[in-house]
């Protein structure tokens, strides 16, 4: 076993999973905004819970593309190139997503915060699907051939796990979003959305487990399927948690169920990062789509400094934004007098 | 088109787009920073004015450049996998980096500022901002040093067709990097200080129109007040130290980029000759730098070119740092270009269709020629413009003639231009390369790709071509929309920053001795954080 591409499969697969982690809840939120809220003030007490940190959560997917680029340039290609289009849906999801945060309200008009909420919900909506979609067809298989390029028309990547990832992402971004709610707001919200995530466990966790299980029924080993048993434990203890209102602990055992799918998944793929459907010869692997062992060497060592770092400021951040946010703190729309007013009232003296 | 074609406009569409929002968030950031620092420092309720005024306008900004960044790091992979593949050893670590060490700290820091208002005592809110600026200066850094390698391939050695990266330091140290990185940083803060200047002009202009203030028969301004929430004597002070401000860093900053820009031109006449070559549309071996060149558009052969206007001895100087030195022309380069990359591409599967066609050294030299005189032209005129503006503004308010005020507002468009003209000088200057080979002792002389052998082969044409159109059609409303939002809140002033103006007309010395409960205490119940959205 090559030592330093297999720590970099595990941390590309650490970086995946952080971004799961954090910006799951925030793309989560961003869907409530429709499905959840009931009107204006409840919609910004959910934008304002995730305000100060989506745009850090949003960072880990940069770094997870990254050093996928950097850590196996061949696997980074192949997928990148592969998944064309529906990458292309993911980055329009997130620039309108990111747009519709800031602008949303600038503007004090039903009609343009309307605008800019379907923005969000649909956004997230998309954004998470096309992620989840990407994973999963990265743990199942592409059509490569011999030089990692895609066989086939614009759409040859599509397969069911595409679906089956899509929709297991969203539903898990929805999940930990009550759990986040639940645990960040307070009044009204807090309560409806820990009813909704009782309600809507099973539903939502179903599709992530049915990824996991057909990755173990492709290459599944023991260590794995342990893996796949303890994020079904932490599905069955946060349902517990909820329901006897232990908001946090809830939150963290969505956290934990995700950790045990996402090691149970890359674990199974491992050592391949990228099968090809064609021909298991033309599979894309930690050995065959790395880096050299100098690049990858001085990688670990900038990593093994920053990403420390990273974790550390981004936990202060959660820290300083500790209080729970609710409807009667959300304060008036402001809508500012234009300074161009009347002349009249100008006094000099 | 061909993929390949799409696929190069795609990457230069979106790349100056995206390089609009960039150096206004880096240059707008670090002049919001100062500014905060000198309120911190002073508690002259002036600048903490400013500081949310510009501090809006910023934000509003910034999210553009956030939401259009993830694109560029996407598309290598997705339409230029070739690429991705060649290069992904030494290329892809700055990029890894810039995202580890830069944009975490940015877009951390920016949140904890933006809604920490209430939170953090006044110092480490201030430090907040300061290390998302800096962590804005890093990015550049990162992200120039990927770009210089392009440029000026270092630091590895060749194993099995792919450049395997040898020597960090030196990738990390690249000289273009070196002189890049400054001259792109001094870049931003001209537009910063044109952005300043203009907006603020605008202000002081429309406070002479509305009456309040007026001019006393010294000749220097007698600032007045009105009774709409914002529009006091302290408001003419946010108006007449930004302008100052924006004036001042608009003569540094070219004075950075000129000195800089030097610099970065003598390397570039060593490590891309012919870039440099078409940059003057110069044929021939000589020392005389073109003021004027016309020729026929679209030729390549520069043989069709005449310098109308050429004054002798500056390209030397240029290059060179005297006045003698012959530079190479296009002519001369072209046959070594030859001589040492070949004349047709190879038969290779990685060119696809290409392979065999002759290849083009010379660069479209419309492009390099005007792209260069652009860059330069712009930046003069901004400079220039700025020390005028000191010296029109100096009884401390500007003229009312209205097509001045305009000329200051539209003004703000100049240094974008230099910005975006100089982009596109170098990158279009670099083809036919995307890893541009380098003649001299200190590259690495056969480390290079064609651009021709880059795009991803398993893509379409029309998938690349759906992506352009849907991608330049979302660019184009959101610019719309970012223009529109930027004049709303230019138009309504500090107010719009600022809504306690409104709702409770601040006793202006709460601000220079700390308020009830004191800057540090933590905030009350009500204070859970502040309500940005």
């Amino acid at each position: 076993m090559e030592l330093l591409p297999t720590t970099w499969f595990i941390a590309i697969a650490v970086l995946w999973t952080g971004y799961l982690f954090l910006e799951g809840f925030d793309l989560g939120v961003g869907m409530l905004m429709k499905l959840f809220a009931r009107d204006n003030t409840e919609r910004r007490v959910l934008l304002n819970t995730i305000g100060p940190v989506w745009d850090g959560n949003e960072v880990w997917l940069l770094t997870a593309a990254g050093a996928t680029f950097a850590a196996f340039p061949l696997w980074y290609a192949s997928l990148f190139s592969a998944l064309y289009l529906p990458l292309l849906l993911v980055l329009v999801a997130l620039i309108f997503r990111a747009v519709a945060f800031e602008y949303r309200g600038k503007v004090d008009t039903e009609r343009w915060r309307n605008t800019w909420d379907w923005a969000i919900a649909v956004g997230s909506f998309v954004a998470s699907f096309g992620v989840g979609a990407t994973l999963a067809l990265s743990t199942t298989g592409l059509p490569l051939d011999a030089n990692g390029d895609r066989d086939g028309g614009p759409f040859s990547w599509f397969s069911g796990y595409a679906l089956l990832g899509g929709f297991a992402v969203a539903g898990f971004a929805l999940l930990h979003a009550l759990a986040f709610l639940a645990l960040k707001t307070d009044g009204e919200v807090r309560h409806r959305a820990r009813r909704w995530f009782v309600r809507l466990l099973p539903v939502l966790l179903l599709p992530m487990a049915g990824w996991a299980i057909s990755v173990q029924l492709l290459s599944g080993e023991p260590w794995t399927l342990a893996a796949l048993v303890l994020a079904v434990v932490a599905a069955v203890a946060a349902w517990f948690l909820a329901r006897k209102g232990s908001e946090g602990r809830a939150f963290l055992a969505t956290g934990v169920f995700l950790l045990g799918g996402a090691a149970s998944i890359f674990g199974a793929v491992f050592p391949v990062v990228l099968p090809s459907t064609i021909d298991p010869a033309f599979n894309l692997t930690v050995a065959n789509a790395s880096s050299s062992d100098y690049t990858l060497g001085l990688m670990s060592i900038v990593a093994c400094v920053g990403l420390p770092l990273v974790i550390a400021y981004q936990a202060w951040t959660y820290w300083v934004f500790r209080r729970r946010v609710s409807a009667a703190h959300i304060p008036e729309a402001h809508s500012f007098l234009p300074a161009i007013a009347a002349k009249a009232l100008i006094r000099n003296d | 088109m061909e993929a390949l074609e799409i696929a190069r406009w795609q990457f230069g569409i979106t790349t100056v787009y995206h390089f609009m929002m960039v150096p206004l968030t880096i240059g707008l950031g670090l002049v919001v920073a100062v500014i905060q620092t000198i309120w911190y420092r002073t508690g002259n309720p002036a600048y903490l004015r400013m500081t949310k005024f510009w501090g809006k306008l910023f934000l509003i900004n910034f999210i553009m450049g956030v939401a259009t960044g993830i694109v560029q790091e996407f598309q290598f992979g997705m339409a230029w996998s070739e690429y991705s593949r060649f290069v992904g050893d030494v290329f892809g670590a700055p990029l890894a980096l810039e995202a580890l060490l830069a944009f975490f700290v940015e877009s951390t820091f920016l949140g904890l500022w933006i809604f920490g208002w209430k939170q953090l005592k006044k110092g480490v809110h201030l430090a907040c901002l300061w290390i998302a600026v800096i962590g804005s200066f890093f990015s550049a850094y990162f992200i120039i040093v990927a770009n210089s390698w392009m440029q000026h391939p270092v630091g590895v050695d060749m194993v099995d067709g792919r450049p395997v990266m040898t020597d960090a330091w030196a990738v990390f140290t690249n000289n273009t990097a070196l002189v890049a990185v400054p001259h792109t940083l001094f870049g931003a803060l001209a537009v910063a200080g044109g952005f300043l200047l203009g907006i603020a002009w605008y202000h002081l202009w429309r406070r002479r129109r509305d009456g309040i203030d007026t001019v006393g028969a010294d000749g220097k301004v007698i600032a007045g007040s009105a009774d709409i929430p914002g529009r006091d004597r302290t408001d003419h002070t946010v108006w007449i130290r930004s302008l100052r401000i924006g004036a001042v860093v608009a003569m540094i900053s070219f004075a950075g980029t000129a000195l800089t820009g030097d610099l970065q031109g003598k390397l570039m006449f060593e490590q891309q000759p012919m870039k440099m070559a078409a940059a003057e549309a110069a044929c021939h071996d000589g020392t005389g730098f073109s003021v004027l060149s016309v020729g026929n558009i679209g030729s390549r052969n520069c043989d069709d070119i005449v310098a109308l206007i050429e004054v002798p001895g500056i390209l030397s100087y240029l290059a060179k740092g005297d006045f003698t030195t012959e530079v190479k022309g296009v002519n001369s380069l072209l046959d070594q270009y030859k001589a040492d990359y070949g004349t047709h591409l190879p038969d290779n599967p990685i060119y696809g269709e290409r392979a065999g066609q002759e290849i083009e050294y010379v660069p479209v030299m419309e492009v390099t020629y005007w792209g260069f005189r652009m860059m330069i032209g712009f930046g003069g005129v901004a400079a220039l413009a700025a020390l005028l503006a000191l010296w029109v503004t100096r009884s401390g308010t500007v003229p009312e003639s209205r097509w001045l005020m305009r000329l200051a507002v539209f003004g703000i468009l100049a240094p974008f231009g230099a910005n975006a003209a100089g982009w596109i000088f170098t990158e279009m200057g670099r083809q036919p390369f995307v890893v541009a080979p380098n003649p001299d002792l200190n590259g690495i002389d056969q480390v290079f790709m064609f651009t021709a052998a880059a795009v991803s082969p398993g893509v379409s044409a029309g998938e690349i071509l759906t992506s352009l159109i849907v991608l330049t059609t979302i660019y184009a409303v959101l610019l719309v929309v970012e223009v529109k939002l930027l004049v709303k809140y230019v138009r309504g002033g500090v107010v719009s920053a600022m809504p306690e103006l409104v709702s409770a007309p601040v006793d202006e010395n709460e601000d220079a001795t700390p308020g009830p409960g004191g800057p540090g205490k933590a905030g009350t119940a009500d204070d859970v954080l502040a309500f940005a959205y």
